[in-house]
C-alpha cells in the first residue's frame, strides 16, 4: 500500500510539469542567485571588489602626493581626485566641500581629506599633530573601514619611500600608527536608528510584490468560477478589467507601505513624516510597478500552483539582487549594474534618497522615471498575454 | 422577425470541429431548448452567440442585426453554466456589480436589484455573503445577475444541473416570469425530460450540427417514430406475452407498439383478457425524446 501510494505521488510528479520545475530547477536557480551575491567576487565584504573613495590633498607637498599615488595604487581602492559634474565639461580638482557632497548623494560611501601638515605627519605613528579626515555614509559601513586601513598600508609605503619611520619610541600602542585618522559620518548623525528607514524600504518593497502576486492570483480564480467570462461578456471588456485590477492592487500597496512606515515611526523612531512628499511620491511609484508586475505573473501563469512558483522566484531572486535583503552597496560594481534590471532595486534607491540622503524631490527624478517606465512595460506585457481570455 | 438567427456556423478547436455548419433561429418570448450529447457544441454555440468564440464561418444575427465577437451585446444576458459569483459578496453587491458593468446605475440599478432579490427569492438574504449560499440559493443568484439588465434574449447554459428537483422547479418558474414578459430563452440541456417538458421548440445537436429542430411531436414525425407506445399493467405476473406484446421491464407489465389507437386498443386489450389476465392500468403515449433522440443520432442521450 505505502509502496502504491509512493509509486502514484512520482507518477503524477513526472506528469506535472510546473511541479517539476519548482521542485527541481527553483533551487538550482535560488542557488546560483544568492552564490553569486554572497559567495566570491559577487560583493565587497570578501575584498576582492574595490572601494570608490574621493580624496582631497589640501596639504599639497611632496609626501602628501606621495601617499595619494600610493592609495591610486592599491587595489582595494578606487581614488577619485577630480569631479567631473557634467558630461564633456573639465575635471576639476575636489575640495573637502565638494567631497562631502558627493557622500551624501550617496555618489561614493567615503572621502579621505588630507589636510595641511598631513605629509609631515606620514610615518610619525603619533608624533604629528595632523590627523587624515575621512568623511563616510554610515549605511556603508564597510567602506570606511577598508579606506582608514588601506590608508595605513598607502601611509607606510609612501613614508618608506621617502626616507622611513620616526618617533615610534615610547607611544602608545593605539596611537601607533603610520598616520592618525579621525572618521565623520556625514549623513544619519541626529538619528537613533538609521538603519531603520533602509530596512523599511527593502522589507516593504519586497512585501508588496509578494502581495501583488498573490492577489493578482484573483484573475486566475474569476477563470476558474466562471466570473471572468461573465465579465467579458458585459461591457467592461478586458483593458478595463485590468486597469480596474491594478487600480486596486495599487491602492493595496500604498496602504501596505503606508501601515509599515507607520509602525517603524511609532516603535522605531522611523522619521516618516519629516519625509512625507518624498515618501508618497516613491510610494505611489512603487505600488504602481508592483501592482502591474503582479499583474504581469498573473496573466503568465495558467494556475495558482504556477503563480506560486513564480512569484516566489522572480520576487526572492529580484529582490536579493535588488538590495533588500544584503545593501546594494556592499555588492560588485558588475551586480549593481546588472540589479538594475529591476524596478524594486530603483524603488530602493529613491527611498534611500528621501529617508536617507534627505534629498530634494527632484532628486528622485531618475527613479521615478525608470519606476514609470517599468510600469508602463509591465502593463503593455500583461494586456498582451491577457488575450489568452479573450475570444478563441 | 427572428429574434436570433445563426447560419452555417463552424469553428475548429486545432482538428476538432465543435460547430459543423449549425443553424437555428428563435422567435419572440420563446423558450429554445439545446438537446446534445456533452461535447456536441452547445458551449461552444452559446459562447459564441455571448460573443466569446469567433465562428470560422457562419454568421449570427440579433434582431436583423449580424454579431461582431467581442462588441458589447445589451440585449444579450449570459447564464454562465458554473455559478459565476463572487463568494465573498453578498447576494445585493452580487447583484450591483454585475448590473453596473451591463451599464445599470442610479436609481434604474436599485429597482432593478431589489426586483432581482424577489425575483430569485433572496430578498431576505440579500446582505448574506454568497459562500454561505446553498447550491439552488447560487443557481437562482446566477439566473438573476445575467437578467438583471432586462436583456431581450437570455442564453442559458445547463441552467439546472446539479440542482435539487425543488429549486430545479423554482428556477422553471423564474424562467416563466421572464417569457412572461416576452424574453425569449435559449437553455441548453442534456436532460431530456426537461427538454420534453418545458421547451417549446427543441433542437437535437450532435457534432456540431443542428440534427434535428421543432416540436416533440414534430421531432417524433421526423424521425419516423408516429407510432404510440402502450403499456398494460397486469394484476399477476407473466412469463409469455400475448401475440402482438412484449414482455414489460417490470414483472406484470406489457408493451406495445400501435399506430391507430381508436381501431387497434380494443382489440389488445381483449387478446389480454382472453388470457384471462386483468388490466390494472393503461398508459398509451408518444415517442419518447429519448427514442427520438436515439434514432436521429443513433446513440443514446446519457445524463
Amino acid at each position: 500500500m505505502i509502496a502504491l501510494i509512493v509509486r502514484n505521488a512520482w507518477t503524477q510528479l513526472r506528469r506535472d510539469r510546473a511541479a517539476q520545475i519548482l521542485a527541481f530547477v527553483v533551487p538550482i536557480a535560488f542557488f546560483s542567485i544568492f552564490a553569486v551575491i554572497f559567495g566570491g567576487g559577487g560583493n565587497r565584504m570578501n575584498g576582492t571588489s574595490r572601494v570608490a573613495v574621493a580624496v582631497v590633498d589640501e596639504d599639497r607637498t611632496e609626501k602628501s602626493r606621495a601617499l595619494v599615488a600610493a592609495l591610486e595604487a592599491d587595489s582595494g581602492l578606487h581614488v577619485l581626485t577630480v569631479a567631473s559634474p557634467r558630461q564633456g565639461a573639465p575635471d576639476t580638482t575636489l575640495t573637502r566641500e565638494s567631497a562631502e557632497r558627493m557622500v551624501k548623494r550617496g555618489d561614493l560611501p567615503a572621502a579621505l581629506v588630507l589636510p595641511p601638515g598631513t605629509g609631515a605627519a606620514i610615518g610619525s605613528f603619533g608624533g604629528g599633530g595632523v590627523k587624515a579626515l575621512i568623511l563616510n555614509d554610515p549605511s556603508d559601513p564597510v567602506a570606511a573601514r577598508m579606506v582608514g586601513g588601506l590608508l595605513q598600508r598607502a601611509a607606510l609605503r609612501a613614508a618608506a619611500a621617502g626616507g622611513g619611520v620616526t618617533g615610534m619610541a615610547g607611544r602608545d600602542a593605539d596611537e601607533m600608527l603610520p598616520l592618525r585618522f579621525e572618521q565623520r559620518a556625514v549623513l544619519g548623525e541626529k538619528r537613533e536608528s538609521p538603519m531603520v528607514a533602509f530596512y523599511a524600504a527593502g522589507i516593504a518593497v519586497m512585501f508588496i510584490m509578494f502581495s501583488a502576486a498573490s492577489a493578482g492570483g484573483a484573475l486566475i480564480e474569476e477563470t476558474e468560477s466562471g466570473t471572468l467570462e461573465r465579465v467579458l461578456t458585459s461591457g467592461l471588456g478586458m483593458t478595463g478589467l485590468l486597469l480596474g485590477k491594478w487600480v486596486y492592487l495599487m491602492t493595496l500597496a500604498c496602504a501596505q507601505v503606508t501601515i509599515m512606515f507607520v509602525w517603524g515611526m511609532l516603535v522605531f523612531k522611523l522619521p516618516l513624516l519629516q519625509h512625507l512628499p518624498g515618501f508618497i511620491v516613491m510610494t505611489v511609484c512603487t505600488a504602481a510597478a508592483a501592482a502591474a508586475f503582479g499583474l504581469v505573473l498573473a496573466t503568465l501563469s495558467r494556475t495558482r500552483q504556477q503563480l506560486s512558483g513564480l512569484a516566489n522566484l522572480l520576487v526572492l531572486s529580484l529582490n536579493a539582487l535588488g538590495g533588500s535583503m544584503f545593501p546594494r552597496f556592499l555588492m560588485s560594481d558588475t551586480l549593481q549594474r546588472m540589479s538594475l534590471i529591476g524596478f524594486n532595486a530603483w524603488a530602493l534607491d529613491g527611498y534611500i534618497k528621501v529617508f536617507w540622503r534627505e534629498a530634494p524631490l527632484s532628486a528622485l527624478a531618475p527613479q521615478v522615471g525608470a519606476i514609470l517606465g517599468f510600469t508602463v512595460v509591465f502593463l503593455l506585457l500583461a494586456r498582451r498575454l491577457a488575450r489568452r481570455w479573450e475570444a478563441a | 422577425m427572428a429574434v436570433l438567427e445563426i447560419k452555417g456556423a463552424r469553428k475548429d478547436f486545432g482538428k476538432t470541429r465543435a460547430l459543423d455548419g449549425l443553424g437555428l433561429s428563435l422567435g419572440e418570448g420563446e423558450l429554445l431548448g439545446l438537446l446534445g450529447p456533452n461535447g456536441a457544441g452547445k458551449t461552444t454555440l452559446i459562447r459564441a452567440i455571448a460573443g466569446r468564440v469567433r465562428l470560422d464561418a457562419g454568421t449570427i444575427s440579433l434582431y436583423g442585426h449580424v454579431l461582431q465577437p467581442e462588441k458589447p451585446r445589451p440585449d444579450l444576458g449570459v447564464v454562465p453554466q458554473e455559478n459565476a459569483l463572487y463568494p465573498l459578496l453578498s447576494a445585493r453587491e452580487n447583484l450591483e456589480t454585475f448590473g453596473k458593468m451591463n451599464g445599470l446605475d442610479g436609481k434604474r440599478l436599485r429597482e432593478r436589484v431589489a426586483w432581482a432579490l424577489e425575483w430569485s427569492g433572496l430578498a431576505e438574504r440579500a446582505t448574506s455573503l454568497v459562500r454561505a449560499f446553498s447550491g439552488g440559493m447560487k443557481r437562482r443568484l446566477n439566473l438573476a445577475c445575467g437578467v438583471l439588465h432586462e436583456p431581450k434574449l437570455v442564453l442559458l447554459d445547463e441552467p439546472t444541473v446539479g440542482v435539487d428537483p425543488q429549486s430545479r422547479e423554482s428556477i422553471y418558474d423564474m424562467l416563466g416570469a421572464l417569457r412572461a414578459r416576452g424574453t425569449s430563452l435559449l437553455l441548453t440541456t442534456h436532460y431530456l425530460e426537461e427538454a420534453e417538458a418545458r421547451c417549446e421548440r427543441i433542437v437535437v445537436v450532435d457534432h456540431g450540427r443542428a440534427v434535428a429542430a421543432g416540436t416533440l411531436v414534430e421531432l417524433v414525425e421526423q424521425a419516423k417514430l408516429s407510432g404510440r407506445r402502450v403499456r398494460l399493467a397486469l394484476d399477476r405476473a407473466v412469463t409469455k406475452a400475448p401475440a402482438g406484446f412484449a414482455l414489460g421491464e417490470d414483472p406484470g407489465t406489457l408493451i406495445a407498439t400501435i399506430t391507430d389507437v381508436g381501431r387497434e386498443l380494443p382489440g389488445l386489450l381483449a387478446r389480454v383478457q382472453a388470457e384471462g389476465l386483468a388490466v390494472r392500468d393503461l398508459e398509451v403515449r408518444t415517442a419518447s425524446l429519448q427514442a427520438v433522440f436515439l434514432a436521429l443520432t443513433g446513440k443514446e442521450l446519457r445524463e
